[in-house]
């Protein structure tokens, strides 16, 4: 429906020689965009209005109570302790590949990456299922590192490449030894590629589920789906998940101030010359444990232990189960990509060719949500459909508006970049040429967008592909993606039977991680 | 005494001989251009000096130290040689105080004041402190870089073409001021460019690369009147280049019979530059053969072509006053002021 009448405003002329800052121009797409942005208003504003309906005597003793707290404080330890270890790993893996002349850097410099392939919660299946004793916060921040440090790893790296080499040499002629350069100068300006790396593991550890389920390490989002699973609308659940959406936003919060309004792009004009490697000389080996090491815990267990339940299995668990849960989400997570990338059209669009304050404001919209964790957006959608919609409750529209609230933001990268591509004036050369408006654009900004707008589908569907949380919440009964098949029958510790589920995921994840590697590259400019 | 003396430095990078045999001494406070076309090694020279790099051959000293053997020697941190890079490489996560007090010793106890000093020399305003590189425009953070630099009290001072980023009117202005600070200061410099006026103007000593060899070195004017071949020549400026056949100091060319410096005999190749040679004034009896065929008027100066009784040479190029200029077609005299250079028979056309 929202993709018809998207399609319908496309066809709208409208005059592109005024273009103003404070009138609104574009109306119909304007509409559109304010429509998405005030359903991705929805989780936060029911948030708030349970906290206001249920009154602040219940919400004193839902929240200030001894087990709130303890969730709490674990979910801190998590972040105290995973985030500081993971930036140390990866920026001593990203220095490793890209600076010095550690054999095999490219190859090291995939298998950094890959380990995205695996979705989290198959990590640790494969480390309970390795070590069954793995418990608690040690087990979690292992694991988290693990799974979680490609995050960092991309943007440093990419980071790295980008520095201009001469400030460096500038620090050298100041008389600073190579290890001085590296803490004054190199590590400063990694600073905002740290922050935003952070920032994302940060918050998906509020937000993951099955990982922390797994080795039972309680936080505050395996607390909310407990909750939820023994009664489905309980302010207790409510309550802890205005407590975890005040987290997320304290991130934010936290990250803002320490990224700081800074601008640390190269100062010249001009390229700048590649950086040398730096010589590791005697110290190779010792320094091919780390890569070598991490790509033993994050890829070779993981591997190793699939492999081994899929031999102990042998064909019998490839079972009509296991097509059924593949077609499923295939299917979900294709309408899920196009359902998000046509949502995220409008404002794609306005964020392009009219820019302006408000449209800024409503831009926030579309990517804060995608910052809320899976049990938040399912929880709201839940409740409200219970209250309002019951008609709609555990029905494939339900969960398909929880996936397009989810994957918001990643529909919208890929697509303002790639509508970026295609400036006005080239729409306007073809309506110099002869072509009404609407022909202008089918066959000039449509068709440059169509490949970014590709990649958002992709993008999208991938992460559906690996969603546990609001899935497990929100799909109809009956109704078995990869990821919650792989759920219930890890649940009951039958990790051959889960052994397919789990491969065919990192099979289908294997592409994303492509993408991203892709990507990095290209924003460095190689 | 000499400051730098470089001898003998080769450097390869896989098959591309980028230093080859180079030997330069430089003498205190003194200013020393190195000119090259791109890719003639100019920059490896330079990284050669400053330690970032390390020769395949030859020794580089420096105040009787030595800092470069071979592949041995003293890294960059270590060696005390101011650089200014080609984009300022000012730390982009510092202010602009912060940059210059960089390299200052840890707990300096009168930072505030040598900075205030640095940005008084560079000739910036005090309030420039608290800015941040982005804030600045390219010729100012050129003087940062500048005074970075100059904050660790360098006796050399490395120059990578400086002022390549910036506008043709600031990049004169910024020559000036750099060549004037370093020269209050007593700082003897090197500075790297391919710009031919730029190292002309500014140093006392030019050194001309290419392909990886020092073709020769000297003061700008010895450089830029008696070129060691024509390559050399062209690449310092327009030239006019002749057969000619000299005898006893004076060699006859197309033009007629003009002086030549050297002792020459015989067959050789003339070179003038085009503002030796001017139109002589009205009543002067025209030359048979020479004849305006193409006249530019560019405000100033204007450029007159004219072609040769010889038909075989190209026609000659002539900067003249804007005023009383030829019409094409008109006949004219020219008459050439000063010496041509004779390139010796070695590298003159056969």
């Amino acid at each position: 429906m929202l993709q018809d009448s998207t399609a319908e405003a496309f066809e709208t002329p409208w005059p592109t020689g005024k273009r103003t800052r404070t009138s609104l121009p574009h109306g119909p797409v304007f509409v559109l965009a304010a429509l998405v942005a005030l359903f991705s208003l929805l989780p936060l504003g029911f948030i708030g209005w349970v906290t206001y309906d249920v009154g602040w005597e219940t919400v004193k003793t839902l929240v200030f109570r001894p087990r709130v707290g303890e969730l709490i404080l674990s979910t801190l330890y998590l972040e105290a302790l995973t985030i500081p270890l993971s930036i140390a790993v990866a920026v001593a893996m990203a220095w490793l590949t890209e600076r010095t002349d550690i054999p095999g850097a490219r190859l090291w410099a995939w298998l950094a990456i890959t380990p995205l392939a695996v979705p989290a919660f198959v990590h640790s299946y494969a480390w309970v299922s390795l070590v069954p004793g793995m418990r608690g916060l040690a087990g979690g921040v292992f694991v988290a590192v693990l799974a979680y440090y490609p995050f960092l790893y991309l943007p440093v790296a990419a980071a790295l490449r980008r520095l201009d080499p001469a400030v460096e040499d500038a620090a050298a002629s100041l008389g600073l030894s190579p290890l001085a350069v590296f803490f004054r100068v190199v590590l400063p300006q990694l600073r905002l590629a740290i922050c935003g790396g952070s920032l994302l593991i940060a918050l998906h550890l509020l937000s993951e589920y099955g990982l922390f389920a797994m080795i039972r390490f309680d936080t505050l989002s395996t607390a909310i789906v407990d909750q939820f699973q023994s009664s489905y609308n309980s302010p207790a659940a409510n309550m802890i998940g205005g407590v975890l959406v005040a987290c997320c936003l304290a991130l934010l919060g936290i990250e803002v101030l320490v990224r700081g309004n800074e601008r640390y792009a190269r100062v010249g004009t001009g390229t700048a010359r590649p950086a040398e490697r730096r010589r590791l000389a005697r110290f190779t080996l010792p320094a091919l444990i780390l890569p070598a090491g991490l790509a033993v815990l994050t890829l070779g267990v993981p591997l190793v232990t699939l492999g081994r339940w899929l031999w102990l299995g042998g064909a019998g668990i490839w079972d009509g189960e296991t097509t059924g849960a593949m077609g499923t989400t295939l299917m979900l997570a294709l309408a899920g990509g196009v359902l998000a990338t046509a949502a995220a059209v409008p404002m794609a669009w306005l964020s392009v060719r009219a820019p302006g304050r408000l449209q800024r404001l409503l831009e926030a919209c579309h990517y804060y949500v995608g910052s809320l964790p899976g049990v938040v957006v399912a929880l709201a959608l839940v409740s409200i459909t219970v209250r309002f919609l019951l008609p709609l409750y555990q029905t494939f529209a339900m969960l398909l508006a929880g996936y397009v609230l989810l994957f918001l933001p990643r529909a919208m990268v890929g697509l303002r970049a790639s509508i970026a591509q295609a400036p006005v004036e080239l729409e306007r050369a073809a309506m110099a040429l002869g072509r009404t408006p609407g022909q202008a654009m089918r066959q000039v900004t449509l068709r440059l967008a169509a490949p970014g707008a590709a990649a958002s589908v992709a993008l999208v569907a991938l992460g559906i592909t690996n969603e546990l949380t609001a899935t497990l919440m929100l799909a109809p009964t009956g109704i078995e993606t990869l990821a919650t098949r792989f759920w219930s029958l890890t649940s009951e510790i039958d990790y051959v039977g889960a052994a397919p589920y789990a491969a065919m995921m990192v099979l289908l994840s294997l592409p994303l991680t492509l993408l991203l590697h892709a990507q990095s590259k290209r924003t460095a400019g190689q | 005494m000499t400051l730098l003396k470089l001898e003998n430095i080769g450097k390869r990078y896989g098959d591309v001989q980028a230093l080859d045999g180079v030997s330069l001494s430089v003498e205190p406070a003194s200013r020393t251009a190195v000119v090259g076309p791109s890719g003639s090694g100019k920059s490896t020279l330079l990284r050669i000096v400053a330690g970032f790099e390390f020769p395949d051959t030859g020794r580089v000293l420096f105040d009787g130290r030595l800092l470069a053997d071979g592949p041995a020697g003293i890294p960059a941190h270590k060696r005390g040689i101011g650089i200014v890079f080609q984009d300022g490489a000012l730390f982009p996560h510092l202010s602009v105080a912060d940059n210059i007090a960089f390299g200052f010793e840890r707990g300096a106890a009168d930072r505030a004041r040598r900075i205030a000093d640095l940005l008084d020399m560079v000739e910036l305003e005090a309030a420039m402190a608290t800015r941040r590189p982005h804030q600045l425009s390219g010729g100012q953070q050129q003087r940062v870089a500048l005074a970075r630099a100059l904050g660790r009290k360098p006796r050399l001072m490395l120059l990578d073409e400086p002022f390549s980023a910036l506008d043709t009117g600031l990049r004169e202005t910024m020559r000036k001021a750099v060549a004037r600070v370093l020269e209050n200061a007593g700082i003897t410099a090197i500075l790297v460019t391919h710009d031919q006026t730029e190292a002309l103007s500014f140093a006392d000593q030019v050194a001309v690369l290419r392909g990886g060899r020092l073709i020769q070195a000297g003061a700008p004017q010895t450089l830029y009147r008696q070129p060691r071949d024509r390559e050399t020549a062209l690449f310092l400026g327009d030239a006019v280049l002749l057969p000619a056949v000299a005898e006893s100091g004076f060699a006859d060319c197309a033009l007629g019979r003009v002086p030549v410096d050297g002792d020459h005999a015989g067959k050789v190749e003339i070179m003038l530059r085009p503002e030796q040679i001017h139109i002589a004034a009205g009543n002067a009896p025209p030359r048979e053969g020479m004849r305006v065929v193409d006249v530019q008027f560019g405000g100033a100066v204007a450029t007159v072509a004219v072609r040769l009784p010889d038909a075989s040479l190209p026609p000659i190029l002539i900067r003249t006053s804007g005023f009383g200029l030829p019409a094409p077609g008109d006949t004219v005299r020219l008459t050439v002021a000063g010496e041509a250079h004779v390139f010796s028979p070695v590298n003159s056309l056969s």
